[in-house]
């Protein structure tokens, strides 16, 4: 009996692709369902239900005879894959990277130096200098170590809180100011708030406020690098406050089911402004959503840069070589307030934040790990934290001088020709300026 | 989102089913949803006359030979004509890869392969975010949303992003190879969900293109443009076209150029605008003012909703000192406010009229009252009675 259904099965299988190969059968799908469920009606006979398999289409799985829902698991959840403990010993010699002493002073001279623009920028924003801020503080970690792991090539889109990528490729000082100060030197022209940095060069897409949308466009960049066929990988970071906005969503499901090589990095720092993550999810974080996609997962201690890089390299190894996703939950602490326009104590303690800063943070767990090693001492910290203070000081100050852009480049962009009706628009706004030139700041902007 | 589109394709299916209309190539949704548009002759389906009739153009002569289409051959030869001319060139959205729901891109798929021609998850956010990503990364990316009605889920992607790519990163970045198309506009019997005309929503929008179409001939030029437009373009596909209107249309490769207004007759009385289906109403509507008033109308295809082209109506409008403007979608905050605003800015003093809306009213798209819902020929001939006797 069983076989008389498993032919059943088969020639509806059958039956099913052939409809599905011909082009527009949506219909005739429908009737061969009813002709095999009359079929059915005619052939019963007793037969061993145990031997009965789920034909669905939209899932492989056996059945089961008694009730039972699956249950979360979020009381023990995805371990949190470390390689270095708080002091910078590593836990397990087979996963060190063993990364050479350049590349590692080079890391923590890319977190320091972050960092120290980070505590400048944040007080010039205080002191009324540029309008807007958002600090790094905790996460230096996870940007550096997924850089490090990825090739220069590889696309990167962000959120906002991913400074250290750009910084790790080597963009320059200047730039990060240039945007913050909206100057002419702005790759952006001055049109967008600070911290929204953008570079064609470095493969960095520029930021922009609406959270989540970068998401699925990794998704669509990740498909056109596919059929290029240049081994290039995306990598997109968001927040996991972000992770609940439908464009996470639509991504995730975008880029497995259309097998695009790409790393989803998720910055797991425990709010979303003042929103802390168990009003944000009640699943068992960001890492735990992956496997219902099915995206290989992965949950690291985003405080541990080794852990991030390892984690990040065999991401966008397999990502190239087989087409699929990769899902990346780093696990930090926003140690700062979310931006410049928030304080943080209005809804979290001093403690908790004091933890994290003192305790357990990136750049002062790498800097264990060389100090062990002997790699650095006092003093090189102190000449880097005098050396980078005055390099970041000098394009502080450089910044702050220039001019703003030519206002003339409030309109252009908007397309990629100008149109008559922005022409016009133009026009009239330097005739009325002219006229009232007295009311506008125009000193301030190139002629 | 698209669920109600699913529901309704099922729908759709049953009555295929009933009136016994065997399967096979025309059996799809499509074919259901523009059998009550003009031509069908079932009883048990009679539904209100059509609202218009096609009228073909002239065939044209400057691109080379031409053969028969409908709208969406025309828009399959398009998406056929960049496949084979762009590598990069990709096509996806809900069902394309069978051929689409209204036939649009039938055999693509099997012409190019599976990885340029494919069907994305149910999600119109999703589709749009996926689209822009591909464009930034160097492909010319051609999005379907299913319908019109449907592409509000990618509000966000449209306005925030696509229209601001090129601007918010000094043009370091751009997502000027996006094309979206979506079938539009009333289509007899499609109620809420598969009637909306929502180009108004996104001629508020700086950073992007609204183009719609009239005939195959423009649909398949106006199409070609906009794929290869260096801005992100939206394209809506007026569905009750789809299948009605026949034309001769050119084999090979063409672009009318967008932002530019056509004038398909030349009146020196009245100025009448509209485009989509809305045209071939306004030409009933020219000759009905010419027999039953002995009044010259101009008729004017705006065919570029953004940016528009303000040019062409305001001479004409300079010229005839009367504007008309139609359309289907609902008259407050629709396009024809813009048009009207900036006309009278403009030609105020060669205006003898106030210039006339007719348009959709200020409610949701009905099922049953579609008749007595759209700005038909006899509301628009109403309209420059009024307007003639000021």
């Amino acid at each position: 009996m069983a076989a008389a259904v498993r032919s059943i099965n088969k020639m509806y299988g059958v039956c099913y692709n052939a409809a599905r190969q011909t082009t527009g059968l949506k219909a005739s799908r429908l009737l061969q369902h009813r002709a095999f469920r009359v079929c059915g009606v005619h052939r019963q006979q007793p037969f061993d239900s145990s031997q009965e398999r789920p034909q669905f289409p939209g899932a492989s799985a056996e059945y089961v005879d008694q009730l039972e829902f699956i249950q979360p698991n979020v009381i023990s959840g995805i371990p949190v894959y470390r390689v270095m403990d708080r002091q910078g010993n590593i836990i397990n010699p087979s996963q060190d990277p063993q990364l050479s002493k350049e590349t590692v002073l080079n890391f923590y001279q890319k977190m320091t130096l972050l960092n120290t623009m980070d505590r400048i920028l944040y007080e010039s924003q205080r002191q009324g200098r540029i309008s807007f801020y958002m600090t790094n503080y905790g996460e230096e970690g996870t940007h550096i170590g997924s850089a490090a792991a990825l090739d220069p090539s590889d696309i990167v889109f962000g959120q906002y809180r991913e400074a250290g990528v750009l910084m790790y490729r080597g963009f320059p000082l200047d730039k990060f100011m240039a945007q913050c100060y909206a100057n002419a030197d702005d790759l952006g022209k001055g049109r967008q708030m600070p911290v929204h940095y953008g570079s064609k060069d470095l493969n960095f897409v520029t930021i922009s406020s609406p959270l989540a949308t970068q998401i699925p466009q990794a998704a669509g960049a990740a498909y056109a690098l596919k059929r290029e066929n240049m081994n290039r990988a995306v990598i997109c970071y968001f927040g996991e406050g972000a992770a609940s906005e439908g464009d996470a969503h639509a991504g995730f499901n975008f880029s497995a089911t259309l097998e695009c090589p790409l790393i989803f990095f998720c910055r797991n720092n425990g709010y979303a402004i003042s929103t802390p993550t168990n009003e944000q999810y009640r699943g068992d974080g960001i890492a735990a959503r992956g496997p219902g996609y099915g995206m290989l997962s992965i949950r690291v201690d985003g405080n541990d840069v080794f852990a991030v890089y390892n984690a990040t390299k065999e991401a966008r190894r397999r990502a190239v070589a087989e087409n699929q996703p990769f899902l990346i939950e780093a696990m930090t602490y926003r140690i700062g307030h979310h931006s410049t326009s928030d304080d943080s104590s209005a809804y979290r303690s001093v403690d908790e934040v004091n933890y994290w800063d003192k305790q357990d943070h990136p750049i002062s767990r790498l800097r264990h790990y060389m100090t062990a090693r002997s790699w650095w001492s006092e003093d090189d910290e102190r000449s880097w934290r005098k050396q980078s203070r005055k390099t970041v000081m000098e394009a502080f100050e450089n910044a702050e001088k220039r001019l703003k852009p030519n206002v003339e480049l409030m309109f252009t962009d908007v397309y990629q020709e100008m149109t008559p009706n922005l022409k016009k628009q133009r026009e009239s706004m330097w005739r009325h300026v002219k006229q009232y030139k007295e009311h506008y700041p125009l000193d301030l902007y190139e002629k | 989102m698209a669920a109600a589109a699913r529901f309704f394709i099922r729908g759709a299916h049953s009555k295929l089913h009933i009136s016994g209309v065997g399967p096979g190539p025309q059996s799809s949704f499509a074919s259901t949803l523009l059998k009550l548009s003009p031509g069908s002759s079932s009883r048990t389906q009679r539904r209100h006359a059509a609202h218009f009739t096609f009228q073909a153009d002239p065939e044209p002569t400057q691109y080379g030979p031409t053969t028969k289409m409908n709208l969406f051959q025309s828009v399959t030869s398009a998406l056929d004509h960049t496949l084979a001319n762009d590598p990069t060139a990709v096509i996806f959205g809900e069902d394309v890869a069978f051929g689409g729901v209204f036939r649009c891109t039938v055999g693509l798929r099997d012409k190019y392969g599976k990885d340029r021609v494919f069907n994305t998850p149910l999600c119109e956010q999703g589709i749009v975010g996926f689209g822009i990503g591909a464009a930034v990364a160097g492909a010319t990316a051609i999005a379907e949303i299913q319908f019109a009605d449907y592409i509000y889920p990618a509000f966000d992607q449209i306005v925030n992003e696509a229209a601001k790519y090129r601007y918010r990163s000094g043009n370091l970045f751009d997502c000027g190879s996006l094309t979206i198309r979506a079938p539009w506009g009333c289509v007899g019997h499609g109620s809420l969900y598969h009637s909306q005309s929502p180009e108004a929503f996104f001629a508020h929008c700086p950073g992007i293109k609204v183009v719609i179409p009239r005939s195959p001939v423009q649909a398949k030029g106006l199409l070609l443009s906009c794929i290869a437009d260096q801005n992100p373009c939206i394209f809506f596909e007026p569905k009750i076209l789809y299948r009605a209107a026949v034309e001769q249309v050119p084999v090979e490769s063409y672009t009318i150029p967008l932002s530019q207004a056509e004038i398909l007759q030349e009146g020196s009385d009245v100025t009448l605008v509209a485009w989509g289906t809305q045209i071939h109403v306004m030409r009933e509507v020219a000759n009905m003012a010419q027999e039953k008033l002995g009044v010259s109308c101009e008729l004017i295809d705006l065919q570029t909703i953004l940016p528009w082209d303000v040019e062409t109506v305001c001479k004409s409008v300079v010229k005839t000192g009367r504007l008309l403007i139609s359309h289907e979608a609902p008259i407050t905050g629709g396009f024809a406010a813009e048009i009207s605003s900036t006309v009278q800015e403009q030609c105020f003093l060669n205006l003898e009229a106030p210039i006339s809306r007719v348009c959709g009213y200020d409610t949701p798209f009905p099922h049953i009252f579609e008749p007595f819902y759209i700005p038909d020929k006899w509301k628009c001939f109403d309209a420059i009675k009024k307007m003639i006797n000021y």
